[in-house]
């Protein structure tokens, strides 16, 4: 599907919404890292990235994908999939959470799965918003992204998943945590069709989310500054009782620590992640 | 409400699974095997107490054991740190899961923690990563694997080592996607909403049978397994010889199948199935 198919048909997704808690309406965003006051458009054509410090905005999942997909061209795929409160969770408090985040995001989920080119790669390509409760993952998110791993070893194409989640999501109870087991059956069949599976962690990505497939990536791309992990600060520092060194779970501390490939800022993504493929494609055949 | 009448309440059945007296993965392991070789380290870094590995004899037949150990004591709790394991304890798991492939011994996983770690060393070590790993891997371990959820299903600090053909748990054991306590700090902001969060998280054996995520629930004696540790252990072990018996007489790769399909159709949502021009046709849905 075109982009311009986006404004005829579904006006809510085309319209690159600025997200509202980083970066409020009107001519001007502040940097939260250096306190610059950054003109927007500036900001844009930047790529929501600091042209003072290098600090990296969240990005919504749309934003995401036209800063890596050519020509802005990308088939959304198993957009109908709906969340249900299944459990219940406590009186429809879920319901409401769900209804307050498609408002808040104009998304229907926390992560929008696809297929588009890269560097003229096919690929197919999700990405996780942080503004639709807080990217986590529950049923819908886990079947979207196993369905493209099995999309990914029918058409013998690479997978690309943008993570910025705080883990499973808590409404849907154990059906959310048995996602990262069913993520993971699924990534491990497509790893022995041969494909290539690209992790890239954007701010944040803990919890569930890296404790499943995102951690698992043949290659795992970090964003400069993301928090990366498995448990929150917080949550660590009420445990052992004593503050987090500055830099604590950045990408540059697990790049340190081996836990990632390369840390490659927002200009170099789609030139990193097309060169990556590029050498995939020219492996022997058979 | 029927909870109410026939037993323990969710929050009760918090309490319960973390009895002091409730046995432990060792009460299982002396009781059950004969013969236990405790197996220790990851051959990467360290040897993790919070997680027991080993081999041993069940009936008869070779197994591979594995599961989280919480103390009986305080001090020996925090020599243990009360089950919740490093990346050394998942990554000794996966060695030894890797082990049973090779000898073609069965493994059986006892779970029972808090959850992973919450600290430094764990966190520099890649606590995210080696769950994740094991959790991939346990789908190609080419043996069959039994798991029990004996008290603490502490979300992936227990999906680490809680992949398998059979997915059993006590009658009054938990397996939560967050603690009933975490999760009333978030949504309540008030732990002490815990009660309530208990019974919104669905996470007693009953809730988790009705979502086929676990496949059988072992009785435990009124009040609870601490009340009669050894009626427990009959009936855990009851319970593992009868599963394993099936599962060992399956095909390794209809095994491995049925293992990978089981976990494919774990979900609920809605699918509309609106054919849209563009985009390839969804498949039906996976569950209801
Ligand atoms: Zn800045």
């Amino acid at each position: 599907m075109h982009i311009s198919d986006w404004f005829s048909r579904k006006p809510k997704y085309a319209v690159l919404k600025p997200e509202k808690k980083e970066i409020p309406e009107g001519l001007w965003t502040r940097c939260p890292k250096c306190l610059e006051i950054l003109y927007n458009k500036e900001l844009e054509r930047n790529l929501k990235v600091c042209s003072r410090c290098g600090y990296h905005f969240k990005l919504g999942a749309w934003e995401r994908i036209y800063q890596i997909v050519d020509n802005h061209e990308f088939s959304e795929l198993d957009e109908n999939l709906e969340s249900v409160d299944a459990l219940p969770f406590n009186d429809g408090i879920y319901l409401d959470k769900l209804k307050e985040s498609k408002e808040k995001t104009g998304l229907n989920e926390a992560i929008v799965t696809g297929k588009g080119k890269v560097e003229s790669f096919d690929v197919f390509l999700g990405v996780f918003d942080f503004g639709f409760i807080g990217g986590s993952m529950a049923s819908v998110v886990g079947e979207k992204v196993t369905r493209l791993f099995e999309y990914g070893a029918r058409d013998r194409l690479p997978v690309i998943i943008v993570t910025a989640t705080g883990g499973a999501r808590m409404y849907e109870g154990m059906l959310s945590l048995m996602q990262m087991a069913k993520t993971n059956a699924a990534l491990s069949r497509y790893r022995r069709s041969g494909g290539l599976f690209i992790s890239v962690l954007s701010d944040p990505s803990t919890a569930g989310v890296m404790a499943s497939f995102a951690s698992q990536g043949d290659v795992i791309i970090a964003e400069p500054g993301a928090l990366i992990g498995f448990a929150g600060p917080r949550v660590i520092e009420q445990t052992i009782k004593q503050k987090l060194p500055e830099g604590f779970q950045s990408s540059e501390f697990v790049f340190q620590h081996g836990m990632v490939d390369i840390v490659v800022e927002r200009s170099k993504l789609k030139s990193t992640i097309g060169r990556i493929i590029r050498i995939w494609n020219k492996r022997l055949k058979g | 409400m029927e909870q109410e009448i026939k037993g323990l309440t969710p929050w009760e059945k918090v309490q319960v699974s973390r009895h002091p007296q409730r046995p432990l993965t060792i009460d299982y392991i002396e009781n059950l095997f004969e013969d236990f070789v405790e197996l220790h380290g990851d051959r990467l870094y360290g040897d993790d107490p919070a997680l027991i590995g080993g081999i041993g004899i069940f009936k008869g037949q070779g197994v591979v054991i594995i599961g989280h150990n919480k103390g009986k004591n305080v001090k020996e709790n925090v020599s243990r740190n009360f089950g919740m394991p490093h990346p050394e304890g998942y990554r000794k798991a996966l060695r030894l899961m890797r082990l049973a492939e090779r000898w073609h011994l069965p493994v059986i996983s006892f779970i029972d923690t808090p959850g992973a770690y919450p600290g430094i060393g764990a966190e520099e070590r890649g606590q995210a990563e080696a769950i994740g790993r094991n959790i991939l891997e346990a789908f190609e371990i080419r043996s069959p694997i039994i798991v029990v959820v004996i008290g603490e299903g502490g979300s992936g600090g227990a999906l680490g080592i809680g992949v398998g053909d059979r997915i059993l748990m006590l009658e009054n054991a938990i397996y939560s996607v967050i603690s009933p306590e975490g999760c009333a700090a978030i949504i309540w902001k008030d732990s002490k909403q815990a009660e309530r969060a208990a019974s919104a998280l669905k996470l007693t054996a009953q809730d988790l049978l009705r979502f086929n995520i676990i496949d059988e629930i072992i009785p435990e004696p009124p009040g609870g397994a601490h009340n009669d540790i050894n009626a427990t252990i009959k009936a855990v072990e009851e319970s593992i010889a009868r599963n394993l018996e099936i599962i060992c007489n399956k095909d390794i790769d209809s095994l491995l199948e049925e293992r990978y399909q089981k976990v494919r159709k774990i979900g609920i949502f809605e699918e509309n199935l609106v054919p849209k021009a563009g985009v390839e046709p969804a498949r039906s849905p996976s569950s209801t």
